[in-house]
């Protein structure tokens, strides 16, 4: 049976991990590839950088960080922010990454996902997507790091990318983000009811009950999460000891 | 040192990353004196089938591959590995290495997504040169799968099926997981292998 992962992210803004609270106030918290290698360390099953710089130089800093990543952790690594096109997964993929994880770029150019898939395998393809319940009783779709809402139904937006190839989908609920009080259980159904392609449930998690908790009330395949593991409020082998006791498989 | 054969398809680069890693002297190449003085040999593989066979052809290493996996250890990782055996069937039928009997196939879990992506466990089913006790996840990227006797095969994963995770023969073996992405248990296989 396949193990529930735990993935931690790290978002990367020129060379540094840092971690904001709802997209605003960033903190700076050390260093990508020591704390991947830690992360490593305790037992994380992957990987995710994700580069906030979205500029020329950022990006060269970026694939140095997982160039350098690749040649000490050995589990796979997915890359994400500011992925516009399939040279741009062809450039990551060589540094190192197993996958590439699109967002933004992929809501206003759904041919990116299929494009990618076709080229590089759909295993590699994860498609990021920041939404919010809204007062019609569904959720949107937002871009540019939840800024700006595309009046795009979050139903049809994760149908269209399971038709396109994606592997996977992590969901990041901008109602929980940075709150703290657990993953968005409704919105995480909402979509597992409707792709049967992988979901990473992202956003919300501040204990570790939330982590049983996802996997209990939802079929997702793995929890992302950043701020607990950075400020070592929670290790990665804290929460897999925590699901083996639920009695949910974990590597 | 260990060849790690360069046919154009092949995740080489994580397998490099991981030999550097463990201090195992290793070498890409796709020159068959290489495949010849190295005591080892590494066959990766990323994509379909018939293409990575074809490639594999073309590069005129087949004869090589065959004729040195007798005398020592060659291991397949991933589409590699199912190029060991006789034959594959992903899109048409196609002439595999041989070097395993059986041949590759379709999976077809009940109720459960294709590709088989993520961390799944080993169960024991015969120790080998590289595997002695189960229990341990390792990393799966697949939709396709070996059909071959239990004999062969090291250890099975369960995927709404028995799926074939690390088959041998002989001086042959393959890992249809990625040792190189399966953390430690990964590299301690790499270890093994290099020390067989």
């Amino acid at each position: 049976m396949l193990a529930k992962r735990i993935i931690p992210c790290l978002d990367v803004r020129n060379g540094k991990v840092v971690k904001g609270v709802n997209f605003e106030g960033v903190k700076d918290v050390g260093d990508p590839v020591e704390l991947a290698v830690e992360y490593n360390r305790q037992g994380a099953d992957e990987i995710v950088f994700y580069d906030i710089t979205a500029s020329y130089e950022g990006r060269g800093v970026m694939l140095d960080v997982v160039r350098r990543t690749a040649q000490q952790v050995f589990v796979p690594l997915c890359v994400g922010g500011g992925i516009s096109s399939v040279d741009d997964f062809r450039e990551v993929l060589r540094a190192g990454a197993d996958k590439v994880s699109v967002n933004s770029q992929a809501v206003k150019n759904p041919k990116l996902i299929s494009d990618a898939a076709e080229i590089f395998g759909s295993q590699c393809v994860v498609v990021g997507i920041d939404a919010k319940r809204n007062d019609k009783g569904g959720y949107s779709v937002f871009i540019n790091g939840g800024r700006v809402d595309m009046n795009l139904d979050l139903g049809d937006w994760v149908k269209e990318i399971s038709e396109r190839g994606a592997g996977e989908i992590c969901l990041n609920s901008i109602d929980t983000d940075g709150v703290r009080g657990g993953f968005d259980i409704d919105m995480l159904n909402f979509v597992c009811e409707r792709v049967s392609i992988p979901v990473i449930a992202s956003g919300g998690c501040g204990a570790i009950g939330h982590f049983s908790e996802v996997f209990e009330k939802t079929n997702s395949s793995a929890a992302l999460a950043a701020s607990l593991f950075h400020f070592k409020e929670l290790t990665v082998g804290e929460i897999k000891t925590h699901l083996r006791e639920h009695n949910i498989p974990a590597r | 040192m260990i060849a790690i054969i360069d046919y154009g398809a092949g995740n080489l680069f994580s397998v490099k990353n991981a030999l550097e890693y463990l201090k195992i002297e290793n070498k890409i190449t796709n020159n068959a004196d290489d495949l010849r003085s190295a005591d080892r040999l590494i066959l990766p593989g990323v994509g379909a089938f018939p293409d990575a066979m074809r490639m594999l052809r073309e590069s005129g290493l087949v004869n090589v591959i065959k004729e040195e996996a007798e005398k020592k250890p060659l291991l397949g990782i991933c589409l590699g590995m199912q190029m060991l055996f006789e034959k594959g069937y992903e899109f048409e039928e196609t002439d595999g290495l041989g070097l395993i009997r059986g041949s590759v196939r379709l999976m077809t879990p009940e109720n459960l997504p294709i590709p088989h992506i993520g961390w799944n466990e080993l169960e024991l089913n015969n120790s080998c040169g590289l595997l002695d006790k189960g229990g341990e996840y390792v990393y799966f990227v697949h939709s396709y799968a070996a059909e071959c006797p239990s004999e062969n095969v090291s250890a099975y994963c369960d995927y709404g099926m028995k799926v074939p995770a690390l088959v041998f023969s002989g001086n042959v073996y393959g890992a249809q997981f990625h040792p190189e992405k399966s953390g430690e248990t990964g590299l301690n296989i790499l270890q093994r292998f290099a020390k067989l």
